[in-house]
Order: C-alpha cells, then structure tokens, then sequence
C-alpha cells in the first residue's frame, strides 16, 4: 500500500497529464466530495427542470410541439439518470442524494425557481436554459473524471439539440401573429437576465464566489472561469437573438471591437443570492412538487423491493 | 366509415398519451418518468398518424390540429376508459394493463387490413404496444405480489377500470377488425397476469359505455379544455 504522498503525487500526475481519474483511482476526499456535491447539484437541476416544462406538455399548441416537449422532458429525466449512476461511483447512492435534495442541503440550479408562464417560456427555456447549459458543460466532457466526463458527451449532445429546438419554437413564434411575437418578447425579456446568472456569481469583485474556481481549475474539473463562460454565452446568443427579431433587454449591450467580445449588463447578483437561499419566485413550489411525487411513490417501490426480494428467495 | 374507425382509434390514443403526460415529473421513480413519458410519445405518435388519416379520409381539409384542437367533447370518439382521471399509480397501471393488452390484439390484426395506410400504422404500433403490455404486466406482479398495500391499491385499480372494459369489445360499424374478435385473446392475456399476481378479476356487474358515440364522462371536458386553450386563444397561428 502506497503512502498518502505518494498516492497524491499519482493523482496530481494524471490531473497534469490531462488524463482521466477512474472510480478505483485514489483521489483526494476533498476532490471527490467537490465531485458528489458538483454532480448531485448537475442531476437534482435536470429532475428540478423537468417541472417547469412539463407545465406545457398538457397544453402545448399543436401535437408536434407537444411531442417534441414530452421528448425533451424525458430526455432530461435520463439526463438525470446518467448523472445519478457518475454520482454512485463515487460512492454516493441516489436516494442518499434525493434525500440530500428534499432536506434542502443540496442545490438544483437556481434558474429553475422562475415560472413557465407562457408557451413561449418553453422556447425560451430551451433556446436560453439549454443553451447557457450547454456553454457550462462542453468544457466538462474534457473534465478530470471519467464518469462525468462520459456523462457529459452524452448529454450535451442532447442539449444542443434542445437548443436548436428551443430556438426554432421562438423562430415560428417571431414570424407569426403579433401576438405571438410579443409572446416571445415577453419570455426573453423575463429569461435574459436569469440566464446569465445561470454562470454563478462573478469571478471578481465583492460578490466573488470564494476559491472553489481556482481549486476546480487546479483539479481539471472546471476548465474557464463564471464569467468567461459568460461572455462566451452572450456573444454567441446576441446574433441569435438578431435571426429571431427579438431585443436583448439591455440598452448597454453592444459589440466592444478592441475586446472582441460583447459589453453587455450583469444580471443582478443579489437576486441571484436571494434564489439560491431559496428566496426565489417557485422554490417552494418544485421542492413541494418534488417531495409529494417521492413520497406518493414511496408505496410502489416499496412494493418494486418486496416484489424483487421474493423473487430472489425463490431464486435461491 | 373507416374516417369514423381511424377517428376513433387515433382519439384512443391521444387521450390516453395526455393522460400518461400527466405523470412526468410526478412519477415514483426517475426510470417511470422516461418510461411513462416514452409510452405517452408512442401513442401521440399513433394518434397524429390515425387523426392525419381520418381527416384525409374525410376529405373536408381538416389536419390532425384541427382534429385534436377544435373538436368538442361530443365528437370525440374515444373509449371511456382512456379519459378517466390518472389516479394512484395503480389505477394508472391497471388501464395500461387493460388498454396495452387490448390495442396488442387490435394492431396485432390490423397490420392485415386491406387499407394500405392503416395496416402501416399497426405495422408500427403494435411493436410500441408490446413494450406497453410488457410495462404494465411487471408493474401488475410487482404490486400485485409485493406489499399488502401495493397489493389492496392494485385491487382497487382494477376495480376503478373494470366497468370500462366491455367497452372496448362493442361492434363499431366500419371497423377492420371485428372489437368483439379481441376480447377471447385479450381475457387469455389479462387473465394469466392477474392469476401471477395474485389477483381476481373484479366481479363487477357494471357496463359504461358512450364513448364511440360521443358520449362521455365529465372528465374529459376539463381534459379538452387544458388542451385545448392555448391553440384556441390564437386562430389561425402556427406553432
Ligand atoms: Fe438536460
Ligand atoms: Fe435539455
């Protein structure tokens, strides 16, 4: 058995290496609880958001956007299946997790405590949710460990698929009838600034979020900082929101050419605070939902266990 | 006549697959959510390809939107069974048993129908029903044989659905495949899971029906009108 020096040095040489960290790989506790409490946040954000999309499913406008939305929405179920299985190689199992959730100790991104008010929020959500998603998690698929990392190629691929959907919503929202026009307006004009925030606090300054970026980074679990995945949001998302015919609600966004990059409005960090507290809009709202389904399903997979361990004994 | 069979087959289907929609994100499970939202996907798929259909049939240029969309409840021509409120998983689980295994038999003869277009459709749905009937039947054994509250609620459900079931086997004029053919087969299958699971078919002596004529629960109002709205609220739009 090697010394804990030793075994760290291993550890650092494949971080260095740009190589993968597997499950039986040592690893330092605080790097794996940096994992658990990373991925659990991951997989609690995409079961979070299932609810306020599937708001739509019973409702959507014609049977083809109700199909696509039901597709979405269980793609986000897997989604969180996935990210359920990368978490328990760590040791972790998912009811530990879900129990975790329900008790308020773990977070699910705060994007998701704002409502689904109209049909054109589900466009929204997949063209600025999905999209700022995908922004975060592209540089995850090169993340350090390697159940993540796998997870992640499997998901963003999906994600960007959402994302062109989400946007083609609102393109035939935009070319319609005024009203749906000012329909997709009004979603922008709401999901904009919550969608910046999506990126966490800034990186500087006094709402700076403290050392967990360097140490991320150190590790190869985290690649850019907040706001460089910020900004690479908003410079891709402005020509986009141009295709649509729709305005940013920002009169100081505008193409900085020394920069090369958009000058755009910080969302406001104190809300986003606020909602993280669980000061948000629907908070209550998803964590009741969440609780109710688990506890009315209690019964059925209490029911599931019975049944398997029968069939074990008869097995056996 | 066969735009009344394809109508009411596709209206089957798509109420059914609301139903079903009704349970993302509320399911016991994460793996129930995926497989309850996949099932719901399957039938919406055979409800757009039957309603498309139907409205060709009849000629008048209706879309499957139109038919979905801007019908009322009366000239809805689906089963009563498929509108009855989700209720406990159990009860969700005992239409799905009821339902997967009769459309099973259905598809399973339509695929040799002489209309071209719905012998593809069966073609199609009736591998999606397989994987329906299969869903249900492991959830029937497992509540059925797993706790004495799993199993009391599994009783329960199949009583909720029963009185619907003889429904499903009524003549439909114009139908391609004789409903009354399906019911020996579809008792056959029924019978053995509930036998496996510990379960008595429900002596029921009750009989609704209506729903092939338009006539229905008080469900399916409020049903429509959650679809329905928004795609009324804006005439003429596309989505
Ligand atoms: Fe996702
Ligand atoms: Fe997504």
């Amino acid at each position: 058995m090697a010394g804990t020096e030793e075994r760290e040095a291993a550890f650092y040489a494949i971080i260095d290496a740009d190589g993968r960290i597997e499950p039986r790989d040592d690893m330092p506790e605080a790097y794996r609880r940096t994992l658990v409490r990373q991925i659990a946040q991951h997989a609690h954000s995409e079961i979070i958001g299932m609810q306020p999309e599937g708001n739509w499913i019973s409702r959507a406008p014609s049977l083809r956007r109700k199909a696509i939305l039901l597709a979405k929405v269980q793609d986000e179920a897997g989604h969180g299946l996935y990210l359920y299985a990368a978490a328990e190689t760590l040791g972790v199992s998912r009811d530990q997790l879900l129990e975790l959730l329900h008790a308020r100790k773990q977070k699910y991104s705060s994007i998701f405590n704002y409502p689904t008010l109209t049909w054109a929020d589900v466009g929204a959500i997949g063209w600025l949710v999905d999209g700022a998603a995908i922004t975060n998690q592209v540089p995850l698929t090169r993340c350090s460990y390697g159940p993540y990392a796998r997870a992640m190629v499997r998901i963003c691929k999906e994600e960007s698929f959402h994302q062109r959907q989400g946007f083609e919503a609102l393109l035939t929202l935009t070319r319609g009838t005024p009203a749906q026009k000012a329909m997709a307006q009004d979603a922008l004009d709401r999901w904009w600034y919550p969608s910046l925030a999506m990126f966490g606090p800034p990186d500087t300054g006094e709402q700076a979020s403290g050392g967990h970026t360097e140490q991320s980074m150190r590790w190869g679990i985290k690649r850019f900082t907040n706001d460089e995945l910020r900004q690479r949001f908003v410079d891709m998302t402005v020509p986009q929101s141009q295709v649509l015919g729709l305005t940013i609600p920002d009169p100081d966004l505008r193409w900085n050419e020394e920069r090369g990059h958009y000058d755009f409005t910080p969302p406001d960090y104190d809300e986003l605070f606020r909602v993280i507290k669980g000061d948000g809009p629907c908070n209550a709202q998803r964590l009741a939902h969440r609780v109710a389904a688990h506890e009315d399903g209690a019964w059925v997979r209490e029911a599931a266990a019975a049944y398997a361990a029968k069939k074990q004994e008869v097995a056996a | 006549m066969r735009d009344r069979y394809a109508l009411a087959l596709g209206d089957d289907a798509l109420i059914l697959a609301q139903r079903l929609g009704e349970w993302v994100a509320r399911a016991p499970e994460l793996e129930e959510d995926v497989a309850l939202a996949n099932i719901a996907l399957d039938l919406l798929g055979q409800a757009r390809s039957l309603l498309t259909y139907a409205g060709e049939l009849e000629g008048a240029g209706r879309d499957e939107d139109a038919l979905a969309y801007w019908r009322d409840d009366r000239d809805f021509r689906n089963v009563l069974l498929v509108e009855l409120p989700g209720g406990d998983f159990a009860v969700t689980m005992a239409r799905q048993l009821v339902f997967a295994a009769y459309q099973y038999e259905l598809y399973d003869r339509l695929r040799a129908s002489t209309d071209d277009t719905l012998a593809a459709v069966a073609g199609k749905a009736v591998k999606e029903v397989h994987y329906h009937r299969d869903h249900a039947t492991q959830w029937v054994l497992r509540l059925g044989d797993g706790t004495d509250e799993s199993h009391r609620r599994m009783a329960a459900g199949l009583e909720t659905v029963w009185p619907y079931v003889d429904e499903l086997f009524e003549p439909f004029d114009g139908a391609d495949v004789d409903p009354a053919a399906l019911r020996e087969p579809w008792q056959a299958y029924v019978g053995a899971v509930l036998a496996e699971a510990g379960l008595e078919p429900p002596a029921t002596g009750q009989h609704r029906t209506g729903g092939r004529r338009g006539l229905h629960t008080e469900h399916l109002g409020y049903l429509l009108a959650e679809m329905q709205h928004l795609h009324r609220s804006h005439p003429g739009a596309t989505w």
